[in-house]
């Protein structure tokens, strides 16, 4: 395979501007909220004024009689039935009941926005306030509101709890002697920690175009992460035959996990239906903030135990989730919460027991890190906490107790490859560590790390490799681009397979028309699992070009090589200067020999759990997850004393990729990750005053700007070969995310002594605690 | 309530339009004259993604009312480049991997411009400062920092 390699070098490993960014530069690039078609109609949204009420009666009368409206859509106009990845709890709009403040409950399809929008205020809905119960605490009280009578009946895919009440999931993973293990220790330190509602804060707020065809299939253009969960989410919330939809990807604005799942497209669909014309909908901020998604605030109890040379022995984890009033994606993040409540270390006993909490307000769901920015803030910060009782240094600790390739993690699976030791090192190494740093008067300084391990393999992908008549390529894999950069990775693998150039490769918009399935951009799954599927199908359009190649120059296949630029040739001795092109060999397959010349591949991790390994109850199954990545970040800040305000100075964060398909993407990945990551530590958090979301706006909502991130955001580029694929990649779309939190909380602890359990790590509570510790 | 007649140059070609009283710039732009490269984030001024220039004043056009527009010389995005000749920012954000998403990249682009305009020889500091109202959610600005002093340098010197 020395062609490969050197065809390899080709295309892999270099940083070409991303496929799509002259057009993004240029202003003309196109966004679902962007697209127009003739006739086409506007959407407003009626949402709901009540945490929790039942709905007794609607009046659409005046809302149709204002001229200029097409169409409007309550839950009577569901013809589907429930929606959910693990849980069907949901419909297209609230049905019987409303369970929080800004769910949709009717939708007007219009001239313009303005008429839609005045229009949706006409729609008379009776309602029958119920109570709420807007906390976990509420929501598991004894003769607490149910927010869902009907749980029991609803079709779920995990073992969920028995109960008349709000426990949406439980879930219980046992390790070796459980909490048992606590007697090897000779430290413990337990403490209960808090984080907040992170959100999502794309830059595209949630669009969607939808347009019936004269054949009754319906188009769906939207700012979605998967065309193929839009697809099923279409199909059964509203009964449409799957191959009647088409969805399809334009370019995307962001998601961060909250565009996995059904946003507008349901409703939107419904009123393309009714008013037999295309319907747009876009949603303010405020309406996206208030209806989508947002990151799970909850709190983690969190036991360690240490014997007294720093070798960890026992973790107990006790996690409680606020799901929000709809499951969406909360069984499965809690149970990732408990998947990485061991942290990234050889810890023999461990038990973590999770909850997921209906509760009256908006449902919270999949965000970068799926619950590792969770545990890991409350992990990673109490094992600095063990360090400083024991007297090690924090990386020291870390380094000792590393897990290593070949151990297996929670759950049972057993780790592929693994650079944690070595991120540990090059972080304590470029940050210099252990020398002391001054600050201004009124200010402290400090350093602070924490390590993190994720996902990468995960669920299904497929790819279609086409060669067109002029030899060139068109990789077709159904995998959105949300803006991470996964169209030109794609296409540099697929290049580097065939020894063409990038510019050889064109990639297909996503289309559940033409594009195999593909699950979506989650889980920092689409470079290593969409990977594994187009080298697989790259590799039968190389079989089949070579085939040709050999009868074309009347040589054996072994007499081949693969040339760059897309060429083949005779590779003997003494030379023989022949060789045919790719467009040669697509003539001959097109017009006397074999026909088109396509590959497909198809690709599943599966590695399944070890039970006698982990004893896990109530879990999703975690068949699906394989290959972890491994990294580590340092941060150092500047702590204003009299203020409590934190500024973060610099960071150094390193990340094993297994190989950098694209470096400059990687490096763009860690450092939007880090500072999405600095904005859950510092700054962000979705807060509601009974049930009412008090700052639904980026005025009241603050995320990083270029003001508060730091001067130098160090992306350190690990290349440990994960030999389970073909370009021995692995993900990083999360993993820069991870670490900030507890590396910015554990800064703050060696600058000023306060040890803070909660984030955001606001000024008010950095000051409080300054001053209560004194 | 009868439309506004308005009277403008945008981009350096002459352009009328009618908007009604209330119509923000934003919504003239992408749903009047179909200019939809300038995007609507927040729709309160606190993205950025929706900067256009008007004369020499950066502004949201979100915050400004399109009747504002009469008499004036606006540029979006969509007059940055010309014809297919990319500014030197739009080619150094190209190389550079300062854009991901591409929501806000209009905005820091048509801001970034404004800077230079102002002040051919920023500090790192005046260049954050001058971005600060414009969020991305993607980049971490790191490389729209260092793509935006990389171009003004390389402008210098041409």
């Amino acid at each position: 395979m020395s062609d490969i390699e050197s065809a390899t070098e080709s295309a892999i490993g270099k940083s070409p501007p991303r496929l799509e960014a002259a057009e993004k530069a240029a202003g003309t690039a196109i966004y679902s909220g962007d697209m127009e078609l003739p006739g086409m109609l506007h959407a407003a949204l009626l949402t709901s004024p009540y945490s929790h009420a039942r709905i007794l009666s609607y009046d659409v009368s005046a809302a149709l009689a204002l001229p200029g409206v097409k169409a409007v859509v309550t839950a009577e106009d569901i013809s589907g039935g429930y929606i959910g990845l693990v849980c069907k709890d949901e419909k297209a709009l609230a049905h019987g009941k409303v369970r929080y403040i800004g769910e949709p409950v009717a939708a007007v399809a219009a001239r313009d926005e303005a008429t839609a929008r005045l229009a949706a205020r006409l729609i008379e809905v009776e309602y029958e306030e119920l109570p709420a119960a807007t906390t976990v605490e509420q929501a598991m009280a004894e003769g607490a509101p149910v927010l869902h009578e009907d749980f029991a009946d609803y079709t779920k895919i995990y073992q969920a709890p028995e109960n008349e009440g709000n426990l949406l999931a439980r879930a219980e993973a046992v390790m070796g002697r459980g909490v048992d293990g606590f007697d090897e220790a000779d430290v413990i330190v337990e403490g209960t920690y808090e984080v907040g509602a992170q959100y999502h804060a794309y830059m595209e707020p949630v669009s969607v175009l939808a347009a019936f065809g004269p054949d009754g299939r319906v188009t769906v253009w939207s700012s979605t992460q998967s065309i193929f969960r839009t697809q099923a989410n279409i199909h059964e919330g509203l009964g449409i035959p799957m191959g009647k939809i088409r969805c399809v990807a334009p370019r995307i604005g962001g998601g961060f996990g909250a565009k996995a799942e059904a946003s507008g497209q349901l409703v939107t669909v419904m009123l393309a239906k009714k008013a037999g014309m295309p319907v747009r909908l876009v949603l303010t901020r405020d309406e996206d903030m208030t209806s989508m998604r947002a990151r799970h605030p909850g709190t983690l109890r969190v036991k360690t135990g240490a014997k007294a040379d720093g070798t960890l022995v026992a973790r107990e984890m006790e996690v409680w989730l606020d799901a929000g009033a709809y499951a969406d994606d909360s069984p499965a993040v809690m149970n990732l919460v408990l998947f990485y409540a061991r942290g990234s270390y050889s810890i023999p006993h461990v038990r973590a027991l999770g909850h997921a909490v209906y509760t009256n307000k908006l449902r919270l769901g999949a965000f970068r890190g799926f619950g590792n920015p969770q545990a890991s803030f409350a992990a990673e910060s109490q094992l600095d906490e063990i360090a400083e009782k024991l007297g090690i240094d924090p990386i020291e600790l870390r380094i000792k107790n590393a897990i290593k390739a070949g151990e297996q993690w929670l759950g049972g699976q057993r780790i592929t490859s693994c650079a944690l030791v070595e991120s540990l090192e090059k972080v304590r190494d470029a940050s210099d560590w252990t020398r002391r740093r001054e600050a201004a008067p009124g200010r402290k300084r400090g350093l602070g790390v924490a390590a993190m391990t994720h996902t990468s393999a995960f669920l299904s992908s497929g790819a279609i490799v086409r060669l067109q008549g002029d030899g060139s390529i068109i990789l077709n894999v159904g995998a959105v681009d949300i803006g991470q950069g996964s169209d030109t990775a794609l296409s540099q693998m697929c290049a580097a397979a065939l020894g063409l150039d990038i510019e050889q490769v064109s990639f297909a918009t996503p289309d559940t028309d033409s594009a195999p399935y593909n699950y979506g951009t989650n889980a920092s799954r689409v470079t290593y699992t969409v990977g594994q599927a187009v080298h697989r199908a790259a590799m039968q359009v190389r079989a089949q070009l070579l085939e040709h190649a050999a009868a074309m120059l009347e040589c054996s296949e072994g007499q081949l090589e693969l040339r760059p630029g897309g060429r083949i040739g005779v590779d003997v001795e003494p030379p023989r200067n022949a060789e045919v092109s790719f467009a040669d060999i697509a003539g001959r397959s097109l017009w006397a020999v074999g026909g088109p010349i396509t590959g497909s591949g198809s690709y599943i991790p599966n590695d399944p759990p070890d039970p006698e390994h982990t004893k896990m109850t109530g879990f999703l199954g975690l068949d699906a997850l394989s290959v972890l990545t491994f990294g580590a970040q340092v941060v150092e800040v500047e702590v204003d004393e009299v203020t409590g305000a934190v500024e973060v100075i610099e960071a150094w964060c390193a990340h094993d990729v297994g190989r950098a398909i694209n470096p400059g993407a990687v490096e763009s990945q860690i450092h939007g990750g880090f500072v999405q990551g600095q904005g859950y530590a510092l700054c962000e958090e979705m807060l509601w005053e009974d049930g009412r979301l008090v700052n639904p706006s980026f005025m009241d909502y603050k995320f990083p700007g270029t003001l508060d991130t730091p001067d130098k955001i160090h992306a350190i580029i690990l290349e440990t070969p994960e030999k389970s694929h073909p370009f021995h990649v692995k993900g990083v779309g999360e993993p820069p995310l991870v670490g900030a939190a507890p590396a910015i909380n554990n800064a703050l602890s060696a600058a000023t002594g306060l040890r803070l359990k909660q984030i955001p790590l606001t000024p008010e509570r950095v000051l409080r605690g300054l001053l209560e510790k004194g | 309530m009868a439309k506004i007649h308005v009277t403008t140059t945008i981009n350096g070609e002459p352009v009328e339009f009618l908007c009604e009283p209330q119509q923000t710039m934003l919504d003239v732009l992408r749903d009047e004259l179909r200019l939809t490269g300038s995007k609507e984030g927040c729709a309160t001024g606190d993205c950025g993604a929706c900067s256009v220039t008007v004369g020499d004043r950066l502004v949201c056009s979100c915050l400004m009312l399109g009747a504002e527009a009469e008499g004036q010389e606006i540029e979006t995005i969509e007059g940055m480049a010309d014809g297919d000749t990319l500014h030197p920012l739009q080619q150094k954000f190209l190389e550079e991997a300062a854009l991901q998403c591409g929501i806000c990249t209009p905005g820091v682009l048509i801001a970034a411009k404004a800077l230079l305009a102002k002040n051919p020889d920023p500090s790192e500091s005046e260049v954050r400062y001058w971005l600060a109202g414009n969020l991305c959610r993607c980049t971490g600005y790191d490389k729209i920092i260092r793509a935006v002093m990389d171009c003004a340098a390389d402008m210098r010197g041409a």
